[in-house]
């Protein structure tokens, strides 16, 4: 094993990249409930009505 | 063989059937994928409902059991682009089209962060932002969004990581910044929230 004797400067490299890191977590959290909101919305009646008639009209053709 | 196009194999009520199930689970994605493509959700809504609609007529050639929300998500995204293509002159319009945005966006009760995270979006390149929303937002592994997209996966994985590097910075020194208001906040209250909802999980 290597034995990691952390420098000051390797520590404050380090808590940078911690930093940077928590950051693009926060971004990515924000992204996915950004998508969710709209996920969870209630979908409006018109799209089952589109489909509902599209499946009509194809069952006739048979 | 598979030259005649009328030729296929018969399909029963029951198939139709699942498939419909299937589709309808996805309305609430293929919505919230529209959107952020489109932008503002009259347009998104329109564009949704054409893709569900391509792929019910195309049910036919729709393998069940394989990933029909990549699938589905390949066909909006084609509609999408394929109107765009008509309609603009693409890549220029990118820019023009964030800016409007900035205005449009422009309401008092919407909450601060996740408007401006919708603005620094707004100023990615169109393959980048979709690429980020793809696996960042809507569950797809790289190799899924790379066949979405229709791109290799090394390509979907640097435009992932540009994305975020992009918004990082944009979010950062609030590029997105209008009316004077005070940059950095954004990204403080994007933090301040992560916090939260990581907590509550």
């Amino acid at each position: 094993m290597i034995e990691q004797r952390p420098t000051e400067e390797r520590r404050r490299a380090s808590a940078a990249l911690d930093e940077a890191r928590l950051r693009q977590q926060a971004i990515g959290v924000r992204l996915r409930q950004m998508f969710d909101e709209v996920v969870s919305e209630p979908v409006p009646d018109e799209f089952l009505e589109i489909l509902r008639r599209a499946d009509k009209t194809s069952a006739e053709k048979g | 063989m598979a030259e005649d196009r009328a030729d296929r194999p018969p399909r029963t009520p029951a198939d139709d059937e699942a498939f419909k199930r299937e589709l309808v689970q996805l309305i609430p994605h293929l919505r919230a994928f529209a959107r952020t493509l489109a932008g503002e959700p009259a347009g998104a809504d329109d564009l949704a409902q054409d893709a569900m609609m391509k792929a019910w007529d195309a049910r036919a050639s729709f393998q069940m059991g394989t990933n029909m929300k990549a699938w589905t998500f390949m066909i909006l995204r084609n509609q999408f682009y394929s109107e765009k293509r008509r309609s603009w002159r693409q890549t220029q319009l990118d820019q023009e089209a964030a800016e409007r945005t900035l205005v449009a966006v422009d309401d008092p009760e919407a909450p601060v962060a996740l408007d401006e995270l919708r603005l620094s979006l707004a100023q990615l390149p169109a393959e980048q932002r979709e690429a980020l929303i793809l696996v960042g937002a809507g569950g797809f592994a790289y190799e899924e969004a790379a066949e979405i997209c229709g791109c290799a996966v090394g390509t979907v994985k640097s435009r992932v990581s540009r994305a975020r590097k992009a918004l990082h910075v944009i979010l950062d020194d609030g590029s997105y910044e209008r009316d004077g208001g005070a940059a950095g906040d954004a990204m403080r209250s994007i933090l301040a929230d992560a916090e939260r909802l990581s907590t509550v999980r």
